[in-house]
């Protein structure tokens, strides 16, 4: 057992956090660190800079633009991005979208799509949630009939993320009412979100802003060559891809460099000793997942096998961390104050709420352990 | 970095966790318990034989010059079967014999299993801080004396040596005195202990200062880290087992959703306590660096303290009454961790010293 980074990854450490540092542009870094809004144009400034390194699909198979990274390199990767300030990737081509066509997509989808996702070009959208299907996304009711060469969509999406700078999303939707399991008769379609019929309302959330939406269908008609993997599959090709998506949940570049901020900017309350142990506690939390993070990649690493039921814990602990971060940021507050960054602190309290229900409620991941891992 | 057991680790601990699955099971642990010596001579031989008792000592004295990282796994096979010897004693009085003058002609018998030792420091109102010392040494022609007394000396009743701590002229430094007749007490987690009083008691010098102190302190911390994550270890699982195997209402109570979660954050509690004792364990054996060492170790204890309260307390809620009873060994579970997450300093002893390194 050696909990080192071994020279070759601490030299890979290096040469990430050096581009970084040049290559990040310092406006972009700023809006991260004091909280604001980040337009379009900013998170696809910094896709697009990635994408001319090469580093904006780390995880993709090389011949689609994958840095042939193992899997340490591509943990310090993220790892750096968020200790960084960097924007965020926005997961809905890059991590989810992109996994599902190769895996299942036909050499045609791939060839439309990756490339685009790659560069840029496409942004997308995830349409799962509807207004009766949260946790229990298998009740989903959106309706796909099929007429000759198309789809015709009717239903609702809700929560839908940054759907109003989306050009595409991909949907579960039901292709056959008349199953005998619920999670039968599902499809996974890639819908154009210019097409007719397609319409969007906002939903704007407490802390003000407007990141989510409802996305509406009225006889939107999909071409079937735009559904992924067979017709009655959607469910397996959403179980894939909620294996794929959780090694980086625990988010913890991005805690670290939180810490760090927190620590400089609480200094003035260093001597409450109720603060200080709450801010300690927090530290050793996040040190712990840390370590809990790498023995999954090391187990990952060693037998070769997808993460296990297990890794829900990463979502669990991540997004607790997130949440106390930013409770302790927003205690350490002047609560006299009301300039810019203060206010945005708070703001950001009230947005991270967020974090413990989306991409599976921690109620839905505890479920996911008890079953999976514990067996119960 | 990689967290797997090398070879020679994965084996000793494999043979370790197939002796105390045959040997050291809840009904024969408890005859120990109550034995007159409060341990089992054949059970300390066991571990000599198998090396344990020269694991983290010098080559040149007879040990394999191992570290913690090397005991990760037997710490946590102790943990599970709630091991009673005087295992850790006998590793921090050697660790400061080993650096002392007399190492050649004591630790051999020590490494060989004829020499059980303990280590006593901590005095009377000094609670968790290790520079409160008050017992002193003074020189009387060749020999020293030792005055002053040393309060719940764990392992002494079984120890032949003790190495005993005390105030010279130069602040803090370390003695070897041979153990006489003590009073032996029973802990909350039934290992045994004993008062000390040291009136012109003869000591041989084995220098040391509170540095020294303190980094055998953070090396038992450690292995104690690991050693919990053990008992957590068992906790959740036979809480696991009963969840499952328990009805009520004509169903297995594992199937409701309210206990469900409280085992998966217990299974949590669990994993999170594993990785702060890699961490301190493997930071205590790069000991150039003391800061980095005492604030792993001392994270690793907030940590483990926390979840150790957290598992325990949930373990015995999960067994409803059963939970309560002596009969059942996840009982004995808890009062080793109870203990254990106030051994060498509490949460809020080692909050502060996190916060002040």
């Amino acid at each position: 057992m050696d909990l080192n980074y071994s020279a070759e990854e601490a030299a890979f450490r290096d040469e990430v956090r050096a581009w970084l540092s040049a290559s990040l542009p310092l406006d972009l870094r700023q809006k991260v660190s004091s909280y604001a809004h980040l337009s379009k144009d900013d998170l696809m400034r910094w896709h697009r800079i990635l994408a001319e390194k090469g580093w904006v699909a780390p995880a993709w198979p090389k011949e689609w633009g994958g840095t042939g990274w193992n899997l340490v390199q591509r943990y310090i990767f993220e790892e750096e991005l968020g200790y960084a300030g960097a924007p965020p990737l926005i997961p809905f081509g890059l991590a989810m979208c992109a996994p599902v066509l190769l895996r299942f997509g036909t050499e045609a989808q791939k060839q439309r799509f990756l490339p685009r996702i790659y560069r840029g070009e496409d942004f997308w959208c995830q349409g799962y949630s509807e207004p009766g299907s949260g946790s229990d996304l298998a009740s989903l009711k959106t309706k796909a009939v099929r007429q000759k060469d198309f789809y015709v969509v009717n239903g609702q999406k809700i929560w839908t993320t940054l759907a109003h700078y989306a050009d595409w999303i991909f949907c579960l939707v039901r292709t056959d009412p008349n199953t005998g399991r619920r999670q039968e008769g599902i499809s996974f379609l890639l819908m154009d979100m210019k097409a007719p019929g397609v319409t969007l309302r906002p939903l704007v959330l407490m802390d003000g802003a407007h990141e989510v939406n409802e996305v509406f269908f009225d006889d939107v008609k999909v071409p079937v060559e735009n559904r992924v993997h067979e017709e009655g599959q959607g469910w397996t090709v959403a179980k894939y891809l909620l294996g794929y998506e959780r090694m980086n949940t625990g988010r913890i570049g991005e805690s670290k460099r939180q810490l760090a901020k927190l620590k400089e900017y609480s200094s003035s309350l260093k001597n409450d000793l109720r603060f200080r142990d709450r801010l300690s506690r927090l530290e050793v939390e996040l040190m712990a997942l840390e370590i809990t993070n790498l023995r999954f990649l090391d187990r990952m690493r060693r037998t070769g096998q997808p993460p296990g039921a297990d890794v829900s814990m990463l979502k669990i602990k991540g997004t607790e961390i997130q949440q106390m971060l930013t409770e302790l940021m927003m205690q350490a507050t002047d609560p006299a104050a009301s300039d810019d960054f203060s206010v945005a602190v708070r703001k950001k309290y009230l947005s991270m709420r967020k974090t413990t229900i989306y991409a599976g409620s921690n109620e839905i991941q505890r479920n996911i352990i008890a079953k999976m891992t514990l067996g119960l | 970095m990689n967290f797997d057991y090398n070879e020679e680790q994965q084996l000793l601990a494999d043979s370790v966790r197939r002796f105390l699955a045959k040997d050291y099971g809840f009904e024969a642990r408890k005859k120990i318990v109550a034995s007159a010596q409060g341990y089992s001579p054949q059970v300390w031989a066991t571990f000599a034989q198998m090396g344990l008792t020269g694991l983290p000592f010098p080559a040149e004295f007879g040990g394999f010059g191992g570290g913690a990282i090397d005991l990760v796994n037997v710490m946590e096979a102790f943990g599970e079967a709630l091991v009673v010897e005087p295992y850790l004693p006998t590793l921090m009085a050697g660790r400061a014999i080993a650096r002392s003058p007399l190492a050649k002609s004591v630790l051999p018998a020590v490494i060989e299993g004829r020499m059980k030792l303990a280590f006593a420091h901590i005095e009377k109102g000094a609670r968790y801080d290790l520079s409160k010392i008050s017992t002193t040494a003074r020189k009387s022609g060749d020999a020293w004396l030792l005055q002053g007394e040393k309060s719940a000396v764990l392992g002494a009743p079984m120890a032949d040596k003790l190495v005993v701590s005390a105030r010279t002229q130069n602040g803090i430094e370390l003695f070897l005195v041979e153990k006489e007749r003590v009073k032996a007490l029973t802990t909350l987690d039934e290992m045994r202990a004993a008062e000390l009083t040291l009136k012109a008691t003869k000591a041989e010098p084995l220098g040391g200062d509170l540095e020294l102190v303190e980094e055998i302190t953070d090396f038992a911390s450690a292995l104690a880290c690991a050693e919990a994550v053990g008992a957590m270890k068992f906790a959740c699982d036979t809480t696991l087992e009963y969840l499952k195997t328990r009805k009520q209402f004509g169903v297995p109570i594992g199937t409701f959703q309210a206990l469900q979660h409280r085992m998966v954050d217990m299974f949590i509690a669990q994993e999170q306590a594993r990785s702060m004792a890699c961490l301190a364990c493997s930071k205590v054996d790069q000991s150039e660096n003391a800061k980095q060492r005492a604030r792993a170790v001392s994270a690793a204890k907030i940590k483990i303290a926390d979840n150790a309260r957290h598992v325990s307390q949930e373990s015995v809620q999960l067994h409803g009454g059963m939970g309560m009873s002596e009969e059942l060994k996840v009982s004995h579970t808890f009062r080793r961790l109870t203990v254990i997450a106030g051994q060498f300093g509490d949460a809020d002893h080692h909050l502060a010293r996190f916060a002040a390194l």
